[in-house]
């Protein structure tokens, strides 16, 4: 997923970074094809060069050596809402058929079966950046029909990067459909995690696995812990 | 310390110990706790480990906030306990762009901010406060996030003079919003600095002496959080939080011992030994510029 979620990052884009996976994906596109890729972390980095993973979106390595390092109402103000983000990264414990993302709560938000973490800069991420990139792992209570909450408008989703395939939207109200498929799975598993009918292209992509030079960086350089690749 | 909080800090207050993962005031939090203060209502982005002690040991009637984890590790336990199963603990939650506007019209005097923000999300569903205003200007619908202004606001920092007259790098969080929004402010240092050494670099400055009641001076004092240049994030203890936290009676020891066993920060400070060579930063230093006309 990290390595798929990569790729769709291009040398010198504006790329706000979310905590989790995406934060590993932005680094590696960092470190292979996109070296001039501009990560902004909503903490206040801009222009970051972490020399290590960082395991939190506040990291000190972060700081170090980075292009400018500003307070939080800059970033929402000046950078987000000011349209010069290009790409927002966020993954989501719940994301639905049309792309809307739940962290906020499983179960009714006044009686909660689970209290998620909640927004952090998700929902203005969402709304703010031109072009959304979604990763998380398929399961049917991860992929509902419908979220329990929306804590991220899923307008701007451009793709869902899942650890099976590639949803994309399409048509008016941006159903999400299956567009790609990683080596050796069938569609009939990216539907069983998926708690809707899964449409799916008639022509599916397939996905290039990663190559050994990803995951060395991956395992060896970056996630050497296996802080974000336990899953 | 414990002047400080006793002046400053009452029950019923609504107080607020900012900081972005950088600087955030644990030494302050424990003395809260220790001086047993109630029903505060307590505001922050990231709640993060401070609030979910401070949740524990009761001095919590709300938490106002926009992300409530352990980053990087999971949950913050006490909160969703208290959330989930006790009902015991109110809550008012925005994004962190709406936190952040808070503070902003609460420092500038304003009674609200206006955000392009919430369209499409269940944010305003969820917290009334939340509101709409058309621009009388194009007419645009626009939301709206009402000022913070907290009773008392803590903030560490890097360094300051005997004034309050404050200095910060690194990640600056909302930190100077949070101060100037507040009745009452605190700063907590690393370092007492010399006015001359605050006046040889005063583009640095982030809190003026005006807006400032107290200074502390408390080496550490932001562990297990951590302050640049000075010392690492305790990674490991906030790894370790996930299994104190989710046992009730596990959070309570780690109080006992760690908090209500000591009687300041020097005292929690013997109890982790070890802390300067696994923690101590590594020295980057930036060149000086040219402040002369």
């Amino acid at each position: 997923m990290a390595v798929v979620a990569a790729r769709e990052l291009r040398d010198g884009e504006v790329v706000f970074v979310g905590i989790g996976l995406p934060n590993l994906a932005c680094n590696l596109a960092r470190r292979t094809h996109a070296p001039n890729l501009v990560l902004i972390y909503e903490s206040g980095a801009v222009g970051a060069v972490p020399d290590r993973l960082p395991v939190s979106i506040g990291d000190p390595a972060l700081v170090t050596g980075s292009l400018m390092v500003c307070g939080m109402a800059d970033v929402f103000q000046l950078l987000l809402q000011s349209g010069k983000i290009e790409v927002g990264f966020l993954g989501g414990a719940q994301v639905d058929r049309y792309g809307n993302i739940n962290t906020t709560v499983i179960g009714p938000y006044e009686r909660p079966k689970v209290r998620l973490p909640g927004s952090g800069g998700a929902a203005e991420i969402a709304i703010h950046a031109r072009r959304v990139l979604i990763v998380s792992k398929l399961s049917p209570r991860g992929f509902p029909e419908r979220v329990d909450f929306i804590t991220s408008p899923g307008d701007r989703v451009q793709r869902v990067i899942t650890d099976k395939g590639v949803l994309e939207p399409e048509g008016p109200r941006g159903e999400l459909v299956l567009t790609a498929l990683y080596p050796g799975v069938e569609p009939a598993e990216v539907q069983a995690g998926v708690g809707w009918k899964l449409r799916a292209r008639p022509t599916l992509a397939k996905v290039d696995p990663p190559t050994p030079a990803d995951l060395r960086l991956l395992r060896d350089v970056l996630d050497p812990q296996g802080l974000f690749l336990k899953s | 310390m414990q002047d400080a909080v006793a002046r400053f800090v009452r029950d019923g207050d609504t107080v607020v110990i900012e900081g972005f993962t950088h600087l955030i005031c644990f030494a302050a939090g424990h003395e809260i706790i220790r001086q047993r203060r109630r029903d505060l209502t307590l505001c922050r982005l990231t709640p993060d480990l401070i609030y979910d002690q401070m949740i524990a040991a009761g001095c919590a009637r709300k938490v106002v906030f926009s992300w409530a984890g352990n980053p990087g590790v999971g949950s913050l336990h006490a909160f969703r306990r208290a959330v989930e199963h006790q009902g015991t603990l109110e809550i008012e939650e925005y994004s962190h762009f709406g936190m952040v506007a808070r503070f902003a019209a609460g420092a500038a005097g304003l009674p609200f901010w206006p955000l392009r923000n919430y369209a499409g999300t269940d944010l305003p569903r969820a917290n009334p406060r939340i509101k709409a205003v058309a621009c009388p200007y194009t007419g645009e619908a626009l939301a709206t996030v009402p000022a913070l202004n907290p009773d008392v606001t803590i903030v560490h920092a890097q360094r300051a003079d005997a004034q309050g007259n404050t200095q910060i790098w690194g990640l600056l969080g909302v930190q100077k919003e949070a101060a100037f929004a507040s009745q009452r402010v605190i700063v907590v240092v690393e370092e007492l600095v010399e006015e001359r050494v605050i006046r040889g670099d005063p583009n640095r400055t982030v809190i003026p002496a005006m807006i400032v009641d107290a200074v502390v001076v408390e080496p550490w004092g932001a562990h297990p959080s951590y302050a640049q240049g000075y010392y690492d994030r305790d990674n490991d203890f906030y790894v370790g939080w996930e299994a104190i936290s989710r046992e009730p009676a596990k959070l309570e020891s780690y109080l006992d011992e760690f908090v209500y066993g000591v009687t300041d920060r020097a005292a929690y400070l013997k109890k982790h030994p070890g802390l300067l060579p696994r923690l101590k930063a590594k020295t980057q230093i930036a060149a000086g510029v040219n402040y002369g006309f």
